[in-house]
């Protein structure tokens, strides 16, 4: 890296990281490292593919999702119907392209609502220390031991399925690994000078964590953003799969699968195989720019 | 180091109460009388009453929560967790020990072949990727591990059934319907597929797991002067490598219990193994609460108890951190 392409230093324009300048080009790192990292461009490529297939395809392919028609079902792949149609007639492109609205909604509410979640509580926590530390951290524990998929399943059999009550329940139980990042970030941020300046400035804790310690452990968050939305999307398809996912005229990708398995022995593929791919390439893109984004985030494993 | 254990085994304690208070606001809020399910739905509202009043159900939370316990005697149904009763399940009307008993063995043998077939995989693929990184066999690995990682296992053991159960039939597409844990041990032609669906997943997390710990370690000194010694290859890499990269691993088996319990409630559900993912699958179609919260507080149980034996089996075999 050439020293000269590095901007001008600016005292007056310094984050209050504190860090002059190095915060401002440790971004443009960051960015650059990631732009580098094949796998993190081809994933990136990927998600977008899969947004606008999900929300853009539905308005160039017009197809009926609401009126089932059983002459028309289970039919092969054809001109008219690229990936054939289900069992109850309905074009299953245009199906996969429902239950892509649906995985990748739900994929980033629930990482939404874990990420802020996660954020204050690990703040909160880092910033008390001391009992209340320890306490916050004994039901993070409680939140790690129980399992996930379980409680999912419970509550979804209990409050019923929506794009709503499934973000929520699983961004609910998603909050423990940011809440363990943010807190580690915390616990160094808060013996830096400029914590100790903007308390003698007289910030209260609410400003502390707000406007320092939360923007200063942001770098950790992010990484966790795409395993989150990757993790949130696999959990919906597992609970859709089993039978207590969105209900009609609603669809998720693992409904689809399940209701494909049943013809497994009558050869009916493109019931589950374009469906299977659609879940296992949207997971793997954001697991390919988790990665590139923790490594591009990793000043170790920067190249100097 | 007998500070640190007894302080490890301490927080077990304090999150094993949390889970407990946790599991019961859970099935307090979802299911907080079992009235309608014992009396009938044609049962009138006084004798509902009268039910909740005699079982303790009318008793405030923190009450019941004693009861749930077993730390003031309940006459009734509620669970009895330090006498070991989990409770009653009137949709199958038997006890959800006894639900748990005939099913327990099945699970515990398709969960702990699997968990030891990943293990026997992975460990020395890790080790052979970070010895040949970046060669095209680590990258063949690298790429069907990212494959697998992102798989829901479900469509790994639709793949599996399509390919080796379909197409060429070599195996089952059911598992083991035997009551009889030892004929389902011996009945490869129907256990293999499940137990390769659940061991795969596993294999991925740990394999990739593994090889970037192999690669911290093929970085350090010792391996260094091992080799400068003139210690041959194979040496080094039995002696140093694979014994000190293999030692984050009995952390991540602790960590990866959660997702082996659900990746056995899919898998069984797949396979219709009659185990105690089945089994919770069916109360979730039942809504039988009381076998649904049980198994759940079984599992967390199993989390902690898994976590606390993996640190202390750390313990006993990392000199570094025994010493400190």
């Amino acid at each position: 890296m050439a020293t000269s392409s590095l901007p001008p230093l600016d005292i007056q324009r310094a984050p209050e990281g504190g860090e002059i300048g190095a915060i401002q080009s440790g971004w443009r790192l960051a960015l650059r490292e990631f732009m580098n990292n094949r796998l993190a461009v081809i994933g990136f490529g990927m998600l977008i593919f899969f947004v606008l297939f999900s929300f853009v395809g539905p308005l160039i392919y017009h197809t009926d999702q609401l009126d089932t028609n059983l002459t028309l079902a289970n039919l092969p792949p054809s001109g008219a119907h690229l990936f054939g149609t289900d069992t109850s007639g309905f074009d299953e492109l245009g199906r996969m392209m429902k239950g892509g609205q649906a995985a990748l909604e739900i994929g980033f509410f629930a990482a939404f609502v874990a990420i802020v979640i996660g954020t204050l509580w690990g703040a909160v926590s880092g910033l008390a220390g001391g009992i209340v530390d320890s306490a916050m951290m004994r039901v993070v524990d409680v939140f790690l031991s129980v399992p996930f998929l379980f409680v999912v399943l419970i509550l979804a059999v209990k409050f019923g399925a929506t794009v709503l009550s499934l973000s929520l329940v699983i961004g609910g139980f998603a909050w423990q690994v940011p809440a363990r990042l943010v807190r580690g970030e915390v616990l160094s941020l808060r013996e830096r000078d400029f914590v100790l300046a903007a308390r003698t400035a007289g910030s209260s804790s609410w400003r502390l964590i707000s406007r320092h310690l939360i923007p200063n452990s942001l770098g950790v968050v992010i990484v966790n953003v795409t395993f989150q939305v990757a993790d949130a999307i696999l959990a919906v398809a597992y609970v859709g799969f089993l039978g207590f996912g969105l209900h009609f005229p609603n669809v998720d990708w693992g409904d689809q699968l399940s209701t494909g398995s049943t013809y497994l022995e009558d050869g009916y593929w493109w019931l589950i195989f374009p469906v299977g791919a659609c879940i296992v390439l949207t997971v793997m893109a954001l697991n390919f720019i988790g990665d590139a984004l923790r490594d591009a985030m990793d000043v170790r494993l920067r190249r100097r | 180091m007998l500070t640190y254990l007894i302080r490890r085994v301490i927080t077990s304690i304090i999150v094993l109460i949390g889970v407990s208070i946790f599991i019961f606001l859970l099935l307090h809020a979802a299911y907080p009388s079992p009235a309608r399910a014992a009396l009938g739905l044609l049962a009138r509202p006084a004798q509902i009453a009268a039910f909740n009043k005699a079982n303790g159900y009318d008793d405030p939370v923190v009450v019941q929560y004693l009861h749930y316990i077993g730390i003031i005697p309940n006459g009734g149904t509620s669970p009895d967790l330090l006498k070991g009763n989990l409770g009653y399940s009137y949709v199958e009307n038997q006890s959800v020990f006894a639900l748990f008993q005939e099913r327990v063995a099945r699970s515990a043998y398709l969960s702990g072949i699997s968990l030891v077939i990943a293990v026997i995989i992975a460990l020395p693929l890790g080790i052979f990727q970070a010895v040949k990184r970046n060669t095209i066999g680590d990258n063949v690995a690298t790429s069907a591990a990212f494959i697998l990682y992102s798989m829901p296992s479900f469509f790994l053991g639709l793949i599996l059934i399509q390919v080796f159960a379909l197409s060429l039939p070599i195996f089952n597409f059911e598992a083991s319907q035997s009551t009889n844990v030892w004929y389902v041990m011996g009945d490869w032609y129907s256990m293999t597929l499940p137990i390769f669906t659940l061991a795969l997943i596993t294999v991925a997390a740990f394999s990739r797991y593994m090889r970037s710990s192999s690669i911290d370690v093929l970085a350090q000194d010792y391996i260094k002067v091992a080799r400068a010694k003139g210690l041959p290859e194979r040496l080094v890499l039995l002696r140093h490598l694979v014994r000190n990269a293999s030692l984050p691993m009995v952390t991540l088996i602790g960590l990866s219990l959660p997702a082996l319990l659900a990746g056995n409630l899919i898998t069984e559900s797949l396979f219709n193994f009659q185990g105690l993912g089945l089994l919770f699958f069916e109360s979730l179609n039942k809504v039988d609460y009381a076998v649904l919260l049980a198994y759940t507080l079984a599992g967390a149980v199993l989390v902690i108890a898994g976590n606390l034996v993996a640190d202390i089996a750390l313990t006993v075999a990392d000199p570094r951190i025994r010493l400190a």
